[in-house]
């Protein structure tokens, strides 16, 4: 038997019983549509997050004062911590294949100009920040190149905050107060969004040494930074670690490379997906169960027809090719009905709610339609074998 | 061409064997017309169905064509059927979903001939049995005499040695079965083998060989 036979002869069967076949079909388009929407809102709600992570970019450690991954118990009195100083950030500064640091103190402070105030966050950072955290300025510049110990008291604007203080003037060389000291701006930031619900525009930044002064913090909330994009992650780690135990005498700091954070929120929303894609799969496992019932009775009602097959010649293995290609055939029908509504779902979702977010990968629609015929296929199998097997001389005296 | 040597068949129905067929010999040659008489229970049908290869004798030997058939494997049987064996049923047996043209070139699709070939030949059979203009019309919208002339056309579109027809005339009036039975007849002056098992003496009677069968049993041949 030709391939184009079997297909006429399947889809004859096929349009035959419309209905009945359309409700079948429908059975997996529904199982297939559950798997594509929900991890098409995985896959999208993945890749939100990663975004949010990797706005900064990659290429990113953070050193954080404190050993918090050490195993045993807390080791009181005789641990205390020193803190991170800027000192210490700059002698990273010198170190093979690191680019830029940036010494980093975040607080919140009052901001007074032109009789308005604004409480908002304060960033204490360094020159190189706009380096390290991939933002930009939007006019004027970031903070000079001081003497990090002897900053001058200069500071950057966030957009918003720029907004809400000079709407409509040009901030630059203004004076501004920071918890009652006088800053000049300098610059104002390109709009950079938000981070998981923190506005990043409502900030200001200062001098990380000035800002120490002015929340009275005796160091470094943490050091960010960042090293060459071709580096070996492993080595630039070791190199810290060594010159960091060095100047502390023990180990008391933590390292966060962004691409390990990154790799391990990656797994973790990964098996989310997977997870809400496996519930979607139980309802395609009752579409199979559909396609098991329809070809089940498929066979019984045409016994007869059977017979005549087998008495014109058809053997055993075609008979089984038959069946199994309806079954086939359906769930395949199914499974594509189910793709289009799907991704149609899910972008309708989105264009209703713009922000949730979804994303259907190629990957996912491939993988879902050949669920879907092998679920026929598996399906198919009992019914099928059963046609097979009947005695010709039976199955024609069935009518 | 066919020749049966002590056949029987035997079934279990229950925990009782019943002897559809006992110790048949029977000698048909091309071009053969017999037909197989006698009452319901008789074996008729069982014989029919044993030199249809749908079935397989008990005991005996069957040989087709000079080769052996008796032993042959599912596989085997169903190349035979579709080279040698034409069937034509009373219930006529056609494929509800498919046109007249689909049913007659379903054993040319199962044998896997080529569609430039097919095409061709169901063309030519559609003409013989005047079926041309019917030749896109679903079972359902045909008469019981053209149903059975597609029958006849499918059963003759591998070129069967042998036709075998199990009560051809049995769902049609009487105009209409003589009609059928004169379009199995041409079949014999091709040299094929026209068995038919019928009970109906008229029908009957108008074979060469007349074979009785009573209770597994060929009584007489030729009154």
């Amino acid at each position: 038997m030709l391939l184009p036979d079997l297909i006429r002869l399947t889809t004859s069967s096929f349009l035959s019983y419309r209905m009945r076949s359309f409700l079948t079909g429908l059975g997996i388009a529904i199982g297939i549509t559950a798997v594509i929407l929900l991890t098409s809102i995985g896959e999208g709600l993945h890749q939100f997050v990663l975004a949010e992570f990797s706005q900064f970019g990659t290429n990113l450690i953070v050193i954080q004062p404190g050993k918090t991954q050490t195993h045993g118990a807390n080791v009181g009195i005789l641990g205390s911590v020193r803190q991170l100083s800027i000192e210490d950030a700059e002698a990273l500064r010198h170190l093979a294949n690191v680019e830029y640091i940036n010494p980093s103190v975040t607080g919140n402070a009052e901001l007074r100009v032109n009789g308005k105030t604004r409480r908002t966050t304060v960033f204490g950072a360094g020159h190189d920040l706009t380096k390290v955290l991939a933002s930009t300025v939007q006019t004027g510049s970031f903070l000079p190149d001081d003497d990090p110990t002897q900053a001058r008291a200069l500071v950057v604007l966030g957009s918003k905050v720029r907004q809400e203080l000079f709407a409509g003037q040009n901030p630059l060389g203004s004076y501004l107060r920071i918890g009652g000291q006088r800053y000049r701006v300098v610059g104002v930031m390109e709009p950079k969004g938000q981070m998981l619900g923190f506005d990043l525009n409502d900030t200001v930044f200062i001098p990380a040494a000035r800002a120490l002064e002015l929340f009275n913090r005796p160091g470094l909330m943490e050091i960010q930074l960042s090293y060459k994009p071709n580096a070996d992650l492993q080595s630039v780690v070791r190199a810290i670690t060594a010159l960091l135990k060095e100047r502390h005498g023990r180990e008391d700091f933590t390292l966060i490379p962004q691409e390990k954070a990154l790799e391990v929120l990656g797994s973790v929303l990964d098996v989310i997906t997977f997870a809400v894609g496996a519930l979607g799969g139980i309802s395609l496992l009752v579409g199979g169960v559909g396609i098991l019932t329809i070809m089940t009775m498929a066979v019984t009602e045409r016994t007869a027809e059977i017979g005549l097959l087998r008495a014109l010649g058809a053997r055993e293995r075609q008979v089984l090719t038959l069946f199994l290609g309806e079954a086939m055939l359906l769930s395949a029908l199914g499974g594509f009905a189910g793709l289009a509504l799907g991704v149609g779902i899910a972008q309708g979702l989105h264009l209703w709610f713009p922000a949730l977010p979804v994303h259907t990968p190629w990957l996912f629609a491939v993988v879902a339609e050949l669920s879907a015929v092998s679920i026929g296929l598996l399906a198919g199998v009992i019914p099928a074998r059963r046609a097979a097997r009947l005695d010709p001389v039976e199955a024609l005296r069935a009518e | 061409m066919i020749v049966l040597s002590q056949v029987s068949r035997s079934f279990i129905v229950g925990d009782q064997q019943v002897n559809a067929l006992r110790n048949i010999d029977l000698n048909i040659a091309a071009g053969d017309y017999v037909s197989i008489m006698g009452p319901s229970g008789s074996g008729k049908s069982t014989l029919l169905n044993l030199i249809g290869l749908l079935d397989r004798p008990s005991s005996g030997t069957y040989k087709l064509d000079g080769g052996n058939v008796t032993d042959l494997n599912d596989e085997q049987q169903a190349k035979v059927r579709s080279e040698k064996i034409g069937f034509v049923f009373q219930s006529f047996h056609l494929v509800p979903r498919l046109t007249a043209a689909m049913n007659i070139e379903l054993p040319l699709i199962l044998a896997g001939i080529s569609v430039a070939e097919r095409k061709a030949r169901v063309v030519q059979l559609l003409e013989n049995y005047g079926l041309t203009d019917r030749a896109d019309h679903r079972p359902d919208q045909l008469s019981g005499g053209q149903r059975q002339r597609v029958a006849i056309a499918r059963a003759t579109s591998m070129h069967p040695a042998v036709l075998l027809a199990d009560e051809p005339t049995g769902n049609l009036d009487q105009t209409t079965g003589k009609e059928v039975m004169s379009l199995l007849e041409q079949m014999v002056a091709q040299q094929v083998a026209l068995i038919v098992v019928t009970h109906d003496p008229v029908i009957g009677s108008r074979a060469a060989r007349q074979i009785h069968m009573v209770d597994g049993q060929i009584t007489n041949e030729n009154l």
